[in-house]
């Protein structure tokens, strides 16, 4: 028989607590979807904003583009109007044309370093965490490469082959992977002295399963997170790269060579290199907010776990 | 009047998941001189308590209610500024982790004297000498060359023992030690503790002594309160306590700690189990705490919480079931 | 006279820190210095000691989770310190480990019954995939877990309830041995309580014999069989639970029983309170290592190592008071 409280009957001589205040307004558990933006605003924000980016790239031409390499010398250097929204270029290409299926450049050459580079930075790092004689070795052939500065590093990279988003893209990752792979294994090298992993070695385990099992999953949080760093640096750096012409081919149209192409014109014309500089902004913007986010909402989870 | 009353403490903090309602209702006094011993297992609320007492809670996630009163003066109402006056000057705390309790990067006699000079208002030079004197009442030897020397260089025993330094160097009427001897070794934790009762004569300071050890409180402690899930279920003088646990929460604490000697005289049983797990402190608990886990729970149990009781001579229980002695007239 | 079920002899572990520059200043930590004792089958040991005196090392030599600088150890009759790790790794099956920190000894990316499965998997204990499932659950049984509790993850559990996963997973290769490594240190009075009877009660099942390591004097009593006292990486004593704790015949021992708080108020201690801290095991004291904080230290001790000899029958103590007229040695008044 359940007794309701409001007809509760208390037998004589028993003493009740008085009813604790609230001393906090009520907190609103919010779950699903709303939940999550409420708590990782930055996750959300960023990943809507990378998102919008990624439609933008996959549907650029869907959405009022023309062909960005028609040359049209008739119409060049037009400002922003009805016609064209973000004006035409000195050869009098449509800009919002060339900055939309630039999107596509940017993600992906930031996408593929960032996948790329975290698989081999990924690999390196665990053999060198986890083999000891190899650490030695790798760890300094890795720190040579990254007393490089990156941007030169794949200038010169750049210099031995033709000018393509592939080679762009290997270029960039080779300069890219050393970091991964140092973090790896910095987290490699905690991960080894974890009791569960002396468990597995007494459970009999051997140790390519221990590798696999028990230390690779742990290490692709924080791999991750530098993953989406990296994405934002390879953006960057494709960016610059194709700025000073060693990046991708002048025909295939990137930010980079847009922004190079208005640079004589950037006093006169400013809308050449404004729009561009924008979207490689915003998008630089919205894959460090993803970054940060996963970062912080991985953190003190990862405290709790491990 | 007691030297600090703490009245109907509420301290809650705000978690995406819910209110965490750390301590919830608790009342207390410390008198002049006594040492009050809280016990309790984690998650009870005993640190987040002490911590309360000095206002040293996070505000924006954490809220403080009730009243403390310290020497007549509630310290919540304080001001900032006249909160850190009474922080290390009249109220000191020891805390359990003297590796983390030190600054790595300053000298020993940094950091002693940061506490003088910033209550006391000495220079340098007397700042030294004090630091020293405080040494040597902690039992450290070579004062005067420990003074330059970093937390690393000095063992568990003696870094716990620079905290006690630092807490007692402005003669605090107030000590709270949180879990003091928890991280040390058994015969460290022998001297230490033989230091605290030692400087309890000296010193002349009220102590809070915050543990789960019943062994600890049975050498140190005069008073003795038993925290569970934010509330207080018992409170004794010592001896009364340890001869008569009221509340079934602190009879299954009792059971549970075999007791050394136990092979030798016959009484080794099996430990008693307290079965269940410690609730969440984020749901409201329309009756007793303990009830999920308390083998006396009844319906009246669940539904109307006990309140605090005296059940014999200064010994309170909150329990509906504990039974009362007939107080002598 | 049946073969001990392990026997450990003379087992030695030195760690080498190297320091300077290149490296090249080298300095040995001698954390197990010669370390033997025996345990039988259903026995449980206790090897209790405070922190640095290499009781966790002897433990972690013992399962060969590094290996040990010299020494014997041996498993029924059989050596297992100089085994290949192929050739070792069927024999691990026999010895199995719960280590003290309940959050980190559970992997958190694998579910309970992975982590349960991973054992028995690699000793080929299951017949069939079904056998495999219920091997499993069964495991979660003996260890007080509700069955269904196997598809969750380690972060869902309380520390009381992830311990006894760990000491599931250590039952599920069906050992002969269990390596408690300060199992029950990190967990609250009660839940101590619960596990400890937990263990008793298995080891009464199941007849494990346990190498109980901890620092908790109480816990120790209420629980072994024998106990082996460890200070700075050597055995000081060894004997059956009632004569070490009745009697101890180590200054040390003593020492360590009287700092023990007990929950007696107003009991009158006649306290023995060491002075100095424990040294450093890198340049540990010449001669009987515990000479600087003995308080009968006499001139012998500073220069000569004391062995580990019978004081009684199995009652080993290492202390040169012995070798004196029972009129000048103040332990043997102790009476058991």
């Amino acid at each position: 028989m359940t007794v309701q409280s409001a007809t509760l009957v208390v037998p004589p001589g028993i003493a009740i607590a008085a009813p604790t205040a609230e001393v906090l307004p009520p907190v609103k558990v919010r779950r699903g979807l709303f939940g999550f933006i409420y708590r990782y605003p930055t996750i959300a924000f960023g990943g809507a904003l990378l998102i919008v980016m990624l439609l933008i790239a996959i549907l650029a031409p869907y959405l009022g583009t023309v062909d960005p390499t028609a040359l049209a010398p008739a119409k060049r250097t037009r400002s922003p109007s009805a016609d064209f929204w973000f004006g035409t270029d000195m050869f009098g290409r449509d800009i919002y044309s060339r900055v939309v299926y630039g999107t596509r450049v940017s993600l992906t050459v930031g996408l593929s370093v960032a996948v790329l580079a975290s698989l081999s930075g990924l690999i390196v790092g665990l053999i060198s965490g986890f083999v000891r004689w190899t650490d030695g070795i790798i760890m300094r052939i890795m720190d040579g490469m990254m007393s490089i500065p990156p941007i030169l590093l794949a200038i010169t990279l750049m210099a031995l082959t033709r000018a393509s988003v592939g080679n762009v893209i290997t270029a960039i990752t080779i300069a890219e992977f050393p970091r991964v792979a140092r973090l790896v294994r910095g987290v490699v090298l905690t991960l080894r002295e974890q009791p569960y992993v002396d468990a597995a070695v007494a459970a009999g385990t051997r140790a390519p399963t221990i590798l696999l099992r028990h230390i690779l999953p742990n290490t692709l949080a924080p791999m991750t997170v530098q993953a989406t760093y990296i994405c934002a640096s390879a953006m960057i750096v494709e960016a610059i790269l194709s700025f000073i012409g060693a990046g991708t081919p002048p025909t295939t149209p990137s930010w980079g060579n847009i922004m190079a192409e208005g640079r004589a014109l950037w006093q006169v014309k400013p809308f050449i290199v404004f729009f561009p500089a924008v979207f490689l902004s915003i998008t630089v913007l919205a894959v460090n907010l993803l970054g940060d986010g996963l970062r912080d909402m991985l953190d003190p989870r990862m405290a709790k776990r491990l | 009047m007691p030297l600090l009353e703490v009245e109907n403490l509420q301290t809650h903090f705000r978690t995406p998941d819910g209110i965490n309602r750390a301590v919830d209702g608790v009342s207390f006094h410390v008198e002049e001189g006594e040492t009050l011993a809280v016990v309790g297992e984690s998650g009870c609320g005993k640190s987040v308590t002490a911590n309360s007492i000095l206002r040293l809670i996070p505000e924006p996630p954490g809220k403080i209610a009730g009243s403390i009163r310290f020497q007549g003066a509630d310290l919540l109402k304080l001001s900032d500024r006249a909160m850190r006056k009474v922080r290390g000057n009249d109220i000191a705390m020891i805390f359990q982790e003297p590796m983390t309790s030190l600054n790595p990067v300053l000298t020993v006699g940094r950091q002693l004297g940061e506490t003088l000079r910033l209550h006391q208002r000495v220079g340098k030079q007397e700042a030294d000498e004090r630091a020293i004197e405080m040494l040597r009442l902690v039992g450290i030897s070579e004062a005067k060359r420990r003074l330059d020397e970093y937390p690393h260089q000095l063992s568990g025993g003696m870094r716990q023992r620079v905290m006690i330094a630092i807490a007692l160097s402005c003669r605090p009427k107030l000590l709270i030690a949180d879990e003091p001897t928890t991280a040390l070794d058994v015969t460290i934790q022998a001297q230490i503790l033989d230091l605290m009762k030692d400087l309890k004569s000296k010193v002349g300071a009220a102590i809070i002594l915050i543990t789960h050890d019943l062994g600890i409180v049975a050498e140190v402690a005069e008073r003795v309160m038993v925290m569970y899930a934010g509330r207080k279920v018992e409170e004794a003088p010592v001896a009364e306590l340890y001869r008569s646990p009221r509340h079934p929460y602190t009879q299954g604490l009792f059971g549970a700690v075999p007791k050394l000697g136990s092979s030798l005289d016959g009484t080794a049983t099996r430990l008693a189990e307290i079965p269940g797990v410690v609730p969440s402190l984020k749901e409201r608990l329309p009756g007793c705490v303990f009830a999920s886990r308390c083998a006396l729970a009844t319906d009246l149990c669940r539904q109307a919480a006990p309140a605090l009781e005296l059940k014999a001579k200064a010994h309170f229980a909150a329990c509906h079931y504990a039974p009362k002695e007939a107080l002598a007239a | 006279m049946s073969v001990p079920l392990l026997e450990v002899n003379d087992l030695k572990k030195h760690f080498v820190l190297r320091s300077g520059l290149l490296g090249t200043n080298a300095a040995t930590v001698s954390a197990v210095d010669g370390v033997s004792f025996t345990i039988d089958k259903g026995e449980t040991l206790a090897l209790v000691g405070e922190s640095g005196c290499g009781k966790s090392t002897v433990g972690r030599c013992i399962l060969r989770l590094f290996d040990s600088t010299a020494g014997q150890v041996i498993l029924d009759g059989q050596r297992i310190d100089d085994l290949s790790p192929a050739a070792l790794r069927p024999l691990r099956r026999r010895i199995q480990v719960v280590f003290q920190d309940p959050f980190s000894s559970l992997n958190p990316r694998l579910r309970v019954r992975d982590i349960l499965a991973e054992p028995i998997r690699n000793f080929g204990l299951a017949k069939s995939s079904a056998d495999l499932k219920e091997r499993v659950a069964r495991l979660m049984e003996v260890v007080r877990l509700p069955r269904d509790a196997i598809n969750r993850w380690p972060h869902e559990f309380s520390g009381g309830q992830r311990q006894r996963i760990g000491i599931a997973r250590a039952l599920a290769a069906e050992p002969d041995l269990i390596v408690c490594d300060e199992a029950v240190s990190a967990l609250d009075v009660s839940v101590k309580a619960q596990i400890v009877n937990l263990l008793q009660d298995l080891q009464k099942e199941l007849g494990l014999a346990l190498l109980f390591i901890s620092h908790d004097l109480a816990i120790v009593e209420h629980m072994t069989h024998r106990v082996a006292v460890m200070y700075l990486g050597k055995i000081v004593e060894l004997g059956a639970k009632r004569q070490i704790f009745a009697a101890p015949k180590h200054p040390y021992t003593q020492a360590l029983l009287s700092a023990v708080p007990v929950p007696e108020p107003g009991a009158s201690r006649d306290r023995i309170i060491l002075q100095g801290d424990v040294p450093s095991p890198i340049n540990p004291p010449r001669g009987c290592r515990f000479h600087t904080r003995c308080p009968y230290v006499f001139d012998r001790c500073r220069t000569e190592v004391p062995a580990l000899r019978p004081t009684m029958t199995d009652h080993f103590a290492a202390c040169h008071l012995h070798d004196l007229p029972a009129a000048q040695n103040p332990l043997a008044a102790v009476a058991a």
